[in-house]
Order: C-alpha cells, then structure tokens, then sequence
C-alpha cells in the first residue's frame, strides 16, 4: 500500500472501530428528527406542491448527518492525535501534504455518506421518496461531504483543545447547517434570513440534493452546484496551504 | 546549472549521515538553539547529551522536520530535511521522547499501519523480527492501552524501525523504563550499528552514553560545547576521584584546591577529590588525620563521563 492508501485506510478504521458512537448514534438522531418534526408539522407545512413534508424533511436530514459526520471524522481525528501526541506517527513518514489531505479527506467522505446512507434507510420508510435526478443526489452528497471534511481539516489543524474545536462547531457548523433549510424552504423565512441564507453555502448543498429527490429547489441546481464547487475550491486551497507550511502542526 | 550540478557532485562526495548546519530556532523569546553545526558520519554511534532545556530535543524535532528552524539547514545522507523531505524521512527512524500511541490499534496493526506510511508492502517479515528483538512477540494482538509504559516504550521503537531506515534517532529511549528493557533495547540497536546503520542517541543515563557512543556532543543553551570521540573527552579529566566522606571533623584548607565535588545529599561530608598519581593519596589522608578528621568511606574512582560532563557543564556556567 502507498502512504496515501495507509491513512486512508487507518483513517477509515479509525471510525468503523468505534461505529456505535460515529455511525449508529447519528442515525438515530436523525431518525428522532423526523419523527418529532415529521409528527408535528406534517399537517401544518407544506413546501412543495404534491409533497409531504416528511418526504421534504428526509433529503435535509441525510444530508445534515453526511455534513456533520464528514466534518467530525476530520475534526476529531486530527484533535485527538494533535492533543495525544500521536499525530508524529504521520507526520515523520514521507507523507505528502496532497497525501494528508486526500485521506483524510476522502475517509471522511466515506464516513459521511455511510451515515448518510444509514438515515436514508430507516427514514425512507417514512414517506414515499421519488428520485428525479439521482446524479445531482450523489454529486451534492460527495461534494457536500469533502467540503465539510476540508472544513473539519482546517479546524483540526487550528484547535489546539477541544474547547476551541467545540467552539467551531458549535458557533459555525451547526447554526449554518441549521440555518440552511434543512427544516424549512428558505422562502418561508422573513427577507431578511432569506438573503442571510443565501450567502450560507450549506443552502446550496442541501437545496441541490433535493432536486435530485424531487425536481424541484429554491436555487436552479446548476447555480447550487457551482458555488458549492468553487466554495470547496477555495477551502481546499486554504487547507492544502496550511498542511503544506505546517501551521500549528510542525512548529 | 553548472553551479548546481558542482554542488550535487560535491556533496555526494562529502555526504554525511546527518549534516547540521547552522540551525537556529527560537519559541517567542526563548532562544532554544542558536547556531549548531554538526556532522554525523555513517556508521556512527552518536551520543547527544545535556541538561534538561539544552536544546537537544528541539534539535531532534527539527532533524525529524517536526519543527522548523528559523534559519540553517539539516540534510539526512545529502537529502535536505524540508526541501527533499520525502527522501529524508525514508532514511530516518525517529523514536519520540514522548511516551505515545494510537488508542485504536493493536501492536501488529500500529507496526503495519506505520510501515505502510513508508509505502512498503508484505513487511511483516521485518514486522516479526522486530518484534521478537524487542521481546513484543505475545504482545502482538494487545491493544496499545493494555500495554505497560515500557511496553509501550518498545512498540515506539519498533515503529521507528519498521522501514529499515539507515539512520536511527533515539530520544531519550531509556528514561523510566526497566533494566531488562534498556539490555534489551542496546543489544538490538548495537546490533543495528554494527550492520551500519547510524544510530544518534540523547540520554541522561551518561554511563549508557560512554559505554555505547564513540563519539559525543555536548550541549547547552542551544550551543554546542563540547563535540569529541567518548575516549578523548574522557581523556580531558586527567587521573582519578578519590572520594572520602568523613565521620568526624572538617576538610582541613590545604585539600581544598583539590575538591571537585561535595556530595550535599551525604550532608556535605563527602568530597571527591582530584589525584593524578595513586602516591597523591598519602599524602592526602595524612593531612586529614593531622586535620583531626576521621574518615568512615574511602574510595578510589576513575574519570568517566559524568565526571566530563559536570566540569563541561559548571565550566559553561
């Protein structure tokens, strides 16, 4: 195996080990969503013509816990190892900053969309799902996934304790990811929300991901997916920038 | 382009296991190196010494390119640490100071996962040999938290090894661990230096240091104070130790100019005194019985390291 293919794999058993507390909680979260959501505003929302507000509500769900779980998996592996003193182990082999930010990256994509899949399964009973453009449903679901990945990266690398890693998560992540029509259509919300939405990348990914279920969005997908990628470029950028010069990793 | 190509040749020819150059680092206003120079030829076996906060791991990092330095260079076999790093690290094992390890993993998969880092396939060969010398073998599918600190101590070492690197750094590997772990350990890592493998070491055990390094540097304050073969700096504190500690009486003025040492754990009654000549010592204890000192332990002591190392070091002050 390459050194790449090593951290992918060391990466991605970093999580399986321990898949009751990275895989199998957050499907249940996601399933306590829906049915306390689902219950209570079934008969009250209606976002789209002809569709439930559970079958609504089902893409957001998956695609926050694909979002959250890609930021976790980066985000916590790279605290833990900076914090246990056992990120040296990685750092003195030859290992490229394209290699560190690939595996990493891409395992944590895969824990992402592991989740995510996990809640597609036990909420999909919930409501009958259509699947208009299933290849926008994977691209805004990979897509979304190593744009979070990268973001947890960076915030790995930034933290130097778990308090300021909490602190990203909790003033940035969440209430973006909350703040992005997971829930609701943003045409619901006052003009105000609306145009703070807009500029919330996280609109984007999940607005798009749900065209791919039913053919209808807020934003043209195409616009979606394009901000989405250049958002990822420019983080991506900015993490492969930071593993390169060894900020906070090789003082 | 003829300058670079000179310059290659040049350095092939002149290649040094490791070659530091004029390596600086500070932390805000802590001057934790200030210039240090050294060449470790191949095949050696180096010792690094100093007190606590000499700057010796702080070196270390920066030959292993986990710190950078603010200015001056450090190649491994003619591989520039930060420029070539990827040539460097295939040719360096490092052995951290820091007791560390991997939660998630058992010791086999901790030695696959780091020998996969260096991009080696089916190296569980080398993975078992190494294990047996490090005595690891029915420790293989432990998980590393079940491990023992000086288990975990040998696992840090295995995995410095697992790519065969030529040049082995080691710090402070003994600290805090066993008797058998340290046997265990030097006959492996001699072993390793015989085969020509350059080995580097950092220790505060100055008796492992002597009896293992043929040559060391001192340091301190980030500079380097002292660089010798182990023989010649040994060689530097002429003659011998002749330690009394007296039951009754004082170290009469005229012994004085002779004191070394006063052991202040022995409540100040004990002296090491310098004597080039065993018919010094005469002389000595009859100064002492005219003194009205009593004497209640004698002994005889040849220099060593430690004795090199306390004047380097007071000498430095």
């Amino acid at each position: 195996m390459t050194g790449f293919q090593t951290l992918f794999y060391k990466e991605v058993l970093r999580f399986w080990k321990v898949a009751t507390q990275t895989i199998t909680a957050p499907i249940v979260t996601a399933m306590l969503y829906l049915l306390i959501f689902g219950h209570v505003l079934e008969a009250h929302v209606q976002v789209y013509p002809g569709v439930r507000y559970t079958a609504f509500l089902i893409p957001g769900l998956v695609m926050m816990s694909v979002l959250q779980n890609a930021f976790a998996n980066t985000s916590s592996s790279l605290i833990q190892s900076k914090i246990t003193g056992n990120l040296v182990f990685v750092l003195l082999p030859p290992l490229s900053h394209w290699d560190l930010f690939g595996a990493y990256v891409l395992a944590a994509v895969v824990r992402g969309l592991t989740v995510g899949a996990g809640v597609f399964i036990v909420t999909a009973w919930f409501a009958k799902l259509t699947f208009v453009a299933p290849v926008w449903i994977l691209v805004f679901s990979v897509l979304g996934a190593a744009m979070l990945a990268t973001m947890g990266l960076i915030a790995g690398i930034w933290a130097e304790k778990f308090d300021q890693l909490a602190a990203f998560q909790n003033f940035l992540i969440m209430p973006a990811t909350f703040l992005s029509g997971v829930f609701y259509s943003i045409h619901s919300l006052p003009p105000f929300w609306q145009a703070v939405s807009h500029i919330n990348p996280f609109f984007y990914m999940i607005d798009g991901f749900r065209y791919g279920f039913f053919g209808q969005s807020d934003v043209n997908p195409l616009l979606s997916f394009a901000i989405v990628a250049v958002f990822f470029a420019i983080i991506a950028r900015l993490a492969i920038h930071l593993l390169k010069s060894g900020y906070k990793l090789r003082h | 382009m003829q300058q670079s190509v000179a310059f290659c040749v040049k350095s092939q020819a002149t290649m040094a296991a490791i070659q530091i150059t004029n390596v600086e680092k500070s932390y805000k206003s802590l001057r934790a190196l200030g210039g240090v120079s050294l060449s470790i030829e191949e095949g050696e076996f180096f010792g690094l010494l100093g007190p606590n906060g000499a700057g010796k791991t702080t070196l270390i990092s920066i030959i292993a390119g986990l710190s950078r330095p603010d200015s001056g260079s450090v190649a491994i076999h003619g591989y520039d640490v930060a420029r070539d790093y990827r040539e460097a690290r295939k040719r360096l094992g490092v052995v951290p100071q820091e007791l560390v390890f991997d939660p998630f993993f058992s010791v086999r998969e901790t030695l696959r996962m780091q020998s996969g880092y260096f991009g080696l396939k089916n190296n569980d060969q080398w993975i078992d040999e190494v294990m047996h010398h490090l005595d690891l073998t029915n420790k293989a599918d432990a998980n590393m938290r079940s491990l023992s600190g000086g288990m975990k101590r040998r696992v840090l070492v295995a995995q410095a090894l697992v790519h065969k690197p030529p040049v082995i750094v080691l710090d402070e590997p003994t600290a805090g661990v066993d008797v058998e772990l340290r046997q265990t350990l030097w006959k492996f890592v001699s072993r390793l230096n015989r085969e020509g493998h350059t080995v580097v070491l950092t220790t505060h055990y100055l008796e492992e240091a002597q009896a293992l390094c043929n040559r060391i540097a001192m340091l301190k304050a980030g500079k380097v104070v002292a660089l010798d073969s182990t023989a010649a700096l040994i060689k530097r504190i002429s003659g011998s130790q002749l330690i009394v500690r007296l039951a009754q009486g004082k170290l009469p003025d005229v012994l004085k100019p002779l004191v070394l040492h006063v052991d202040e754990l022995a409540g100040g009654n004990e002296f090491a005194l310098r004597v080039s000549d065993y018919a010094e010592i005469e002389p000595i204890l009859v100064k002492l019985r005219e003194a009205g000192a009593v004497i209640e332990d004698m002994q005889l002591q040849q220099a060593d390291l430690e004795d090199v190392f306390i004047q380097i070091m007071e000498g430095e002050k």
